[in-house]
């Protein structure tokens, strides 16, 4: 039960079809290579890990009891991300029953860019920090976001999902995609450079 | 010339290169001309670099001895073999 090898062999066509068939140790391949970033994005975006279990838990459950009406006209994870997304929100707006739905709130439309900071990075980050040093300062960046602009980000720059793609799982327009990416990224960016910038630079404003 | 709120507008399709090559071309100029863009944009290139970069930690032994378990259970609720047998030739 080792998830950490992932056999260069993996081949989710062939997986998806002998686990449709009934072959019960095809769809635990396919968890075992995929429970690692269900989790993680369950995480990202509940920012809970009871909650992050609870969502890692159903999506795959919904996947196999629903594993016919995979069609395979996406990929097989983009179609899991759907389903682990659709959860994640659930449960978050399940914790937040007393405030607006997060996806719905009013967002800024990304034409009033504030830039903030403008200085270089010291050295690459990877060099600067542990894997697991970044890691948390990633994850809290991404955890700073708000939700709507988060959820495009992970699936977006994460998940590598396209817009097209990232608009139909969250159920926005392709325009409102391409601005909270805009400003998500932004955003990040700005929160990133605070930590990475090169010593003795001064924040400054413009625009 | 483009002001730099203009050129952040369409920083992603610059950093994607997802416009068409005129709108490219005018960007690429304002870019090499601007200073703070050109470390607007460089930054922006590295976060996005350090997240697709980003390890997937492992999902914790406990966690996923659980899912496994959660996923038998409904195997064996779905039917013995966990089969549909027809959905096979469907795709």
């Amino acid at each position: 039960m080792s998830t950490t090898t992932v056999s260069p062999a993996f081949d989710e066509t062939a997986l998806v079809a002998r686990a449709k068939a009934g072959d019960q140790t095809a769809f635990n391949e396919l968890v075992q290579h995929y429970d690692r970033r269900v989790f993680r994005m369950a995480k990202q975006i509940t920012e809970n890990d009871d909650d992050a279990e609870d969502v890692l838990q159903e999506t795959f459950l919904k996947a196999y009891t629903h594993l016919d009406d995979f069609q395979g006209n996406s990929k097989f994870y983009t179609w899991l991300v759907r389903i682990a997304v659709n959860e994640a929100l659930m449960k978050l707006r399940k914790r937040r029953s007393d405030k607006t739905v997060p996806l719905d709130e009013p967002i800024d439309t990304g034409e009033d860019e504030v830039v903030r900071e403008i200085a270089v990075w010291d050295q690459n980050p990877e060099d600067v920090y542990s894997r697991d040093e970044l890691a948390r300062i990633l994850d809290q960046a991404v955890k700073s976001l708000k939700t709507a602009y988060r959820t495009v980000f992970i699936l977006r720059d994460i998940e590598e999902m396209s817009i097209e793609e990232t608009a139909e799982t969250l159920g926005l327009s392709i325009s409102a995609v391409k601005s909270r990416l805009l400003r998500a990224r932004l955003q990040l960016r700005e929160k990133l450079t605070r930590q990475f910038k090169k010593k003795g630079d001064d924040a400054f404003a413009y625009l | 010339m483009l002001t730099c709120k203009q050129f952040l507008q369409e920083l992603n399709g610059y950093i994607e290169k997802t416009l068409d090559p005129q709108e490219l071309a005018e960007l690429h100029r304002h870019v090499s001309e601007c200073p703070n863009c050109f470390v607007v944009c460089d930054t922006t290139e590295k976060t996005l670099r350090v997240f697709k970069g980003m390890d997937c930690s492992p999902v914790p032994k406990s966690i996923q001895a659980r899912l496994l378990a959660a996923i038998e259970k409904r195997m064996k609720e779905k039917g013995g073999c966990g089969c549909s047998g027809s959905s096979a030739a469907q795709h």
